[in-house]
């Protein structure tokens, strides 16, 4: 270090900055009782305030839910479940005593049943699914085992795909012992984005022949242009079932959105009433102890129902506001010094 | 620059040949081109990086990343660990490539001095990279000498030269140097190129004091000393040209030998923080363990069954081996938990902690234009946990700045009074004032003016005397230079001096001396002497040294003068005076003969040379009559004994080691507020033998149980004084804990009469047997040891060169600002360094341990929560700046605030705010932290559904509304935890919180998914998600569970058990107050 003697005795003197001097302007919060007990009563108000609103949302939603694994012998499903039959259908009875107000939900749910498995969830090709024709010939190897079949490459592969959910359903109203059919909407039940950016077909007409050389997955029973017969838009990748299946559950019990009922006589709700559900019995769940269920519901503005949001909110609450009530005579016994 | 660096074997002895280059090029001796650089642009990378690769922590990671190519095993992309790996190794490396750089440019600057060499009878200019062994070279005045090389004639008469050593050893007195006087004629270039002479001497060491060698020239041996040695890094100065002969080149030279690796001193922190990081690892691996068994079960029970929709992969055929690879699947996810960012970080708040004890203006000493330097930036946080402090007390505690005070003459003392300078060389600032002593010399006492001939002659000062009567000298240390200047205002003026003779002027005549012989001074012998020969040819030894030694030489018949002088002598050294007595003994002819043979028969000696010559010196200083002595005031440097009180209300121990007597060392102890009048007892242990030492301890220790047995606790405060030779037996094994515990319960020890390698000693003592963070702050030579062994060794940079600075820690003018470095930087960095871990440790466990739940959720498969950017992001982006800037800038209390309540440094040597237990507590809170963060989205996502119908329980929704719930947790943590809130924590911590959603965004955008759709499978995720009420709800609900027991638990401590600096904190103050910085900033004013 060179110092310069004309500089005086200062030259290394370091620079007089708030930063370097550690004397930055701050603030010093204290856990000071003026805020944190007002604090702890006013979040514990608002919490309780929350549930309570929660509490009263959730149970005016209302829900319905049966299962049809056909475990148990009385169960109308039970015969689906012996043996290899194929195009198995039962019917589920059942009855709504007042009106369920629409829009009503349709879901299929599934127990027991791991699509976060790990490597379950990496068993698919993005590059299929975007709509690359270059890898339906060359599927990716992360689709092992399903990545060919008699050495013609799956698409789309995969232990995702390949596991689609296939039951059917047909809702009925039996009004005056005759059945009506409830009709299902099944557009826009998948994302937006997986609907339109995520999932993508390749720019083939028609369709069928972007898949040349190639295979149907093999639990499949038709291949994934034929998805939907009824709208030709509505197959491949961009097939809305087929999307609500591919994002898959985070949890091993989990339920996805089948059909929305929204038109016609039941744009209101599902009047009272007797129904009949048709079920065409395929996924087979009994193997892995899973069972398989349908679940009709109606939302409000914070979803589906959920007791234990506004429960936790309540529980929360009054807790800090017994909180605050403690630490009020903790704060009055054993007050802190206020000066020296 | 390229230099070839020769592989030899050791050498045993080095052959020289003077303008023989083929010769010397036998040997392949090291050429004089340097390279401290470690790297060049080819080596940089794989050689910074097997350097790199050396810390365990990197090898981890780069293990963790093989791992992760694996495809059965990869349970994560290899960006999230080859990130921050790079991330890491590429901030090392820069700082590593800048610090190369530099080094570089002065090698490149260094090897391109130019230098004359004599090459074919012709002296060329050549660069010093190719000066060889066995070169002659010159060198003029004022140039850096270029390599160690032996001085063959020089300019000046006697083949003289003067050199500085500042670069060497950082005296910045001049130092004679003389060649061998064979060589000296050898003036002119065209005698030097015929000179052939060789050199043998020892292989290159680093010892820079000595050298030992042979001359072969013209069939006859000449021994060489370090007399005649330049060694590379020195200066000529005062001397116009002179020629050497290169010794040692490059590498080889005594400056290179000793820039060796310093010890790497470690923090207690540090290697709590290594422990802690292998429990972690053992928990990591128990997780992985508890998972794997859980994969094992789920596969038989479960996988098994659930193969029809999940074949198991043909390599994986059975549940056992499944398990496995889960294991170190789960390594992979749950290696967070060790980040990899947390050494990098600490070294960041280290380095910044270290700037801001350089940048501290308080700690800058105006005086001597000098601020505080961090030497090393990796001991921070342990200045907050100093227990013992070891003081030199010269130069540390004193300004070692020596005024002449007293003297006693021949019995009689004198000092203090008023004095009129009587002659016209007299030294201006001289105050030294006693009418007494004036008027004996104006008489002519003969006492009096051998007295100060003596101070005149016995010395090894130089002088400088640019015009008639302005003398300044330049002394090895300011004793001897107050001596001289003493002598010189009393009418003994030493003017100048040759290797042969002394010029005095002695009461206004000119009188020249003939110096027979210098008996050099050194630590041991504890004195120096002079043998001149008068004008009238008169040989007489003149000898000046420590009372103790002196007295044991003298001549036993005037008993009574010694004892009244030793009188005067312990009088001098109760004042806190530095006392040295003075003897003369008058030699005959014959006896100077005879001593002079054996002088030169031990000066020629190879081997133990020194040991030979201490020998031969004793044998002459004997018989000596007693002239007097002198006592010299060193005067305390500015508010020492406040910063000493200080020190020791803030439960600091402090023990003066100190090479003065017993008395000036007590006396210093009083005036600096170590010792007070209040103490119960000042125990002084001043035994010779090994018994006595241990009885006068054991006496000392029934005396504690007497004191002890009243009430059970020492009442009272006690001292414990001890010299040097006590000393030495007391830290025998034996006697060390007898001698520690004693020690220890006292208030203050002073160790006197020490030895350089005893003051290490005793701070090893301190550091086997109490386990306690000791810093050592001495100035000179002789602290070095201690500075080194000490956890912390603080170097004041004052008088006595820079020795002590260059092997210390922290380096400062003054001995107050250590109550700043340790109370206030210390302190804060100590608590900023705790918090910083703690929260560190919390924030990671938070984080991953979410894995370890949702293990159970999907069949222990090792599927991660959080999107893999987010793993990947999470410590080196959205939540690495809030905590730095904690780490940074936090204080509870202000600077002021910690030097008023000295107390608030206990938590720290009690290690009180990050030790097993605390980190115990925060594993935990970041464990519990982890079961709400998955449990509450578990619980209310598994039913949830949009407010389109679309049910929320989809993998990717649960992985964005965890990851954003413990983004906003572990920032309402830091918020919490932050007590000092400057911009830049509001900065980092708002930063952060957006940068994650701007993150978060950007990596779920359409944009992105176009360009890379295999990389960016969350596209649509973030808008979706997060526009959902129920989202938001559970992320509140899980903020709140998180945070509302900590946020109660907190205030209930500070109620019911409110720590000082709670208290202190609470109190009002302005955060800056001009008055108070004034009156701390005007104690370092300029005199």
């Amino acid at each position: 270090m060179t110092t310069m003697k004309e500089e005086g005795n200062y030259a290394n003197r370091p620079s007089n900055t708030a930063f370097t001097q550690q004397r930055l302007p701050a603030w010093q919060p204290m856990l000071s009782a003026g805020v944190v007990i007002p604090g702890f009563l006013l979040i514990g108000l608002a919490f309780i305030g929350i549930g309570v609103g929660l509490l009263i949302t959730s149970r005016s939603i209302q829900v319905l839910e049966l299962d049809y694994t056909g475990t148990e012998t009385s169960s109308p499903c039970y015969q689906c479940t012996m043996s290899n039959q194929s195009n198995c259908v039962c019917k589920l009875s059942f009855s709504i005593g007042t009106l369920f107000k629409g829009p009503v939900f349709f879901y299929y749910g599934l127990t027991n049943y791991f699509q976060n498995q790990r490597k379950y969830g990496v068993s698919k090709d993005f590059n299929q699914l975007i709509g690359d024709v270059s890898y339906f010939k060359s599927p990716s190897s992360d689709c092992q085992p399903y990545q060919r079949v008699n050495g013609k490459p799956i698409v789309p592969c995969g232990a995702i795909a390949n596991s689609m959910f296939n039951d059917t359903f047909k809702l009925y109203q039996i009004i005056n012992g005759k059945e009506e059919l409830v009709p299902f909407d099944g557009k826009g039940i998948a994302w937006w984005t997986d609907y339109n950016i995520k999932y993508r077909n390749p720019d083939y007409t028609p369709l069928k022949n972007a898949f040349n050389d190639t295979e149907k997955p093999v639990f499949w029973t038709k291949p994934a242009y034929e998805l939907d017969t009824s709208d030709a838009s509505n197959n491949g990748f961009i097939n809305q079932d087929f999307l609500v299946w591919m994002r898959r559950a985070a949890l091993p019990n989990f339920r996805k959105l089948y059909r929305r009922i929204t038109e016609g006589n039941y744009k209101d709700g599902l009047p009272a009433g007797n129904y009949s559900l048709e079920i065409s019995y395929n996924y087979p769940v009994i193997s892995f102890e899973g069972t398989k269920k349908v679940t009709f519901s109606n939302v409000s503005w914070m979803g589906g129902q959920n007791e234990f949001l506004g429960i936790a909110y309540l529980v929360i609450g009054s807790m800090c506001v017994v909180m605050s009530v403690v630490m009020l005579i903790v704060y009055a016994k054993f007050r802190f010094p206020e000066e020296d | 620059v390229v230099c070839f660096f020769p592989f030899v074997s050791p050498e045993e002895e080095r052959k020289v040949k003077a303008n023989d280059r083929e010769y010397n090029e036998k040997f392949q001796y090291a050429s004089n081109c340097i390279v401290t650089s470690k790297y060049n642009i080819v080596t940089f990378l794989p050689v910074n990086l097997f350097e790199q690769f050396q810390e365990v922590a990197n090898t981890y990671f780069l293990f963790l990343l093989i791992l992760q190519l694996i495809p059965q095993i990869s349970s994560l992309s290899w960006f999230t660990t080859i990130v921050p790996l790079a991330l890491v190794l590429s901030i090392t490396a820069v700082k590593d490539a800048t610090d190369d750089y530099f080094r570089h440019k002065s090698d490149n600057q260094v090897n391109n001095r130019e230098s004359q060499v004599l090459i074919r009878g012709s002296l060329q200019n050549e660069k010093w990279m190719n000066v060889r062994v066995g070169d002659i070279i010159k060198l003029e005045n004022n140039q850096f000498v270029a390599a160690d090389v032996l001085l063959l004639s020089t300019s000046e008469p006697h083949g003289l030269c003067y050199i500085e050593t500042a670069e060497l050893d950082g005296e910045t007195n001049m130092k004679v140097r003389q060649s061998i006087s064979v060589t000296a004629e050898l003036c002119d270039p065209n005698h030097l190129a015929s000179f052939d002479g060789e050199v043998m001497c020892e292989p290159p060491n680093n010892k820079l004091d000595r050298f030992c060698g042979t001359l072969y020239w013209r069939e006859k041996k000449y021994p060489l000393t370090n007399q005649n040695m330049l060694l590379r890094g020195c200066v000529l100065r005062n001397t116009e040209a002179c020629y050497g002969l290169v010794i040692f080149a490059g590498p080889d030279t005594k400056l290179m030998q000793n820039s060796g690796r310093t010890k790497f001193k470690r923090t207690s922190i540090d290697r709590l923080m290594n422990t802690l990081v292998l429990w972690i690892f053992g928990f990591l691996v128990c997780m992985g363990g508890i998972l794997a068994v859980g994969n094992a079960i789920w596969e038989k029970e479960v996988g098994f069954l659930f193969q029809s929709f999940l074949p198991w992969d043909p390599p994986v055929d059975n549940f056992l081996f499944s398990a496995f690879l889960s294991f170190w699947s789960y390594v992979i996810i749950l290696n967070t938990v060790v980040p990899i960012s947390l050494y990098v970080s600490v070294e960041v708040i280290r380095l910044g902690h270290s700037y801001f004890i350089n940048w501290d203006q308080q700690m800058f000493c105006s005086q001597c234009n000098t601020a505080a330097e961090a030497r090393t930036t990796t001991l921070n946080e342990e200045l907050g946990q100093v227990e013992y402090i070891f003081s030199d007390k010269t130069g540390t505690l004193t300004q070692n700045i020596m005024t002449f005070n007293k003297c006693s003459i021949n019995g009689q003392s004198y000092g203090m009074l008023n004095f009129t300078p009587l002659n016209p060389l007299a030294d201006p600032n001289f105050c030294f004032y006693d009418e007494k002593l004036l008027e004996s010399v104006k008489v002519g006492d003969s006492h009096t003016h051998e007295f100060f001939r003596l101070l005149s002659l016995c010395h090894t000062v130089m002088s400088e005397e640019k015009s008639e009567g302005e003398l300044v000298y330049k002394a090895q240390s300011p004793d001897e230079g107050a001596l001289v200047t003493a002598a010189r205002n009393f009418g003994f003026v030493f003017r100048s001096r040759t290797p042969g003779t002394i010029t005095t002027t002695e009461m206004g005549q000119t009188v020249t001396y003939s110096l027979l012989a210098i008996l050099d001074f050194n630590n041991i012998r504890k004195r120096m002497s002079v043998i001149v020969r008068n004008p009238e040819g008169r040989i007489r030894l003149y000898c000046k040294g420590a009372d103790t030694v002196l007295v044991e030489r003298l001549q036993p018949c005037n008993q009574e003068l010694i004892s009244i002088t030793s009188d005067h002598l312990n009088e001098y050294a109760a004042d806190g005076l530095r006392t040295l007595a003075l003897a003369y003994r008058d030699l005959s002819e014959e006896e100077w003969e005879a001593w002079s043979e054996s002088h030169r028969f031990a000066d020629k000696a190879t081997d133990c040379r020194e040991d030979r010559l201490a020998a031969t010196y004793d044998k002459i200083e004997q018989e000596m009559l007693l002239l007097g002595a002198t006592a010299i005031e060193d005067k305390l440097q500015e508010g020492v004994p406040e910063t000493i009180a200080l020190l020791s209300l803030a439960n600091i121990k402090i023990w003066v080691l100190t090479g003065d007597k017993q008395e000036t060392a007590v006396n210093i102890g009083y005036s600096c507020k170590m010792l007070t009048d209040d103490m119960t007892e000042v125990i002084i242990i001043s035994g010779h033998t090994v018994q006595s030492v241990r009885h006068e301890l054991r006496s000392v220790f029934f005396f504690f149980l007497v004191q002890i047995l009243p009430n059970l606790i020492i009442s009272g405060e006690f001292a414990l004084v001890i010299s040097g030779h006590s000393l030495a037996h007391a830290l025998e094994p034996d006697m060390e804990e007898e001698f520690l515990s004693t020690a220890c319960a006292c208030k203050a020890v002073i160790c006197c009469r020490v030895t350089p390698l005893q003051k290490a000693q005793v701070v090893e003592l301190i550091k086997k047997h109490k386990k306690a963070v000791t810093l050592a702050v001495g100035d000179g030579a002789n602290d070095v040891s201690m500075i080194k062994s000490a956890h912390i060794g603080v170097g004041i940079s004052g008088q006595e060169g820079i020795q002590a600075v260059l092997a210390s820690d922290y380096s400062f003018a003054q001995f107050r600002f250590l109550q700043r470095l340790l109370l206030v930087h210390g302190r804060w960095s100590y608590l900023r360094m705790c918090r910083f871990l703690c929260y560190f440790f919390y924030k990671n466990f938070a984080f991953t341990m979410v894995h370890f739940w949702f293990g159970f959720f999907c069949g222990f498969s090792a599927q991660t929560v959080y999107d893999q950017f987010f793993i990947t992001l999470y410590n080196i982006v959205y939540t690495s700046l809030p905590v730095l800037a904690m780490g940074m800038f936090d204080q509870d209390v202000p600077d002021q605030r910690s030097l008023e309540y000295p107390k608030l440094y206990e938590p720290g040597q009690l290690n009180l705010l990050f030790n097993k237990r605390e980190f115990f507590i925060c594993i935990t809170q970041g464990i519990y932290t982890s079961v709400v963060l998955f449990f509450v989205p578990y619980a209310v996502l598994s039913d949830a559904t949009q407010s389109n119908g679309v049910p929320l329980a989809d993998y990717q929704s649960f992985a964005v509304t965890t990851a954003t719930a413990l983004v906003i947790v572990v920032s309402v943590q830091i918020a919490l935890d932050t007590g000092f809130w400057t911009v830049f924590n509001h900065v980092f911590v708002w930063g952060s919180l957006g940068s994650f959603f701007t993150i978060m965004f950007a990596l779920h955008s359409q944009t992105l998914f176009r360009n890379l759709p295999n990389q960016f499978h969350f596209v649509g995720n973030a808008q979706n998600t997060l526009l959902q009420p129920v989202v938001w709800l559970t992320i509140a609900l899980a903020t709140a569970i998180c945070i509302v027991p900590v946020l109660a638990f907190r205030f209930l401590k500070l109620d019911l058990k409110p720590q000082l600096s709670d208290t202190v904190r609470k109190l009002k103050f302005s955060f800056y107050d001009p008055s108070v910085s004034a009156l701390l900033s005007s104690q370092c004013v300029p005199l």
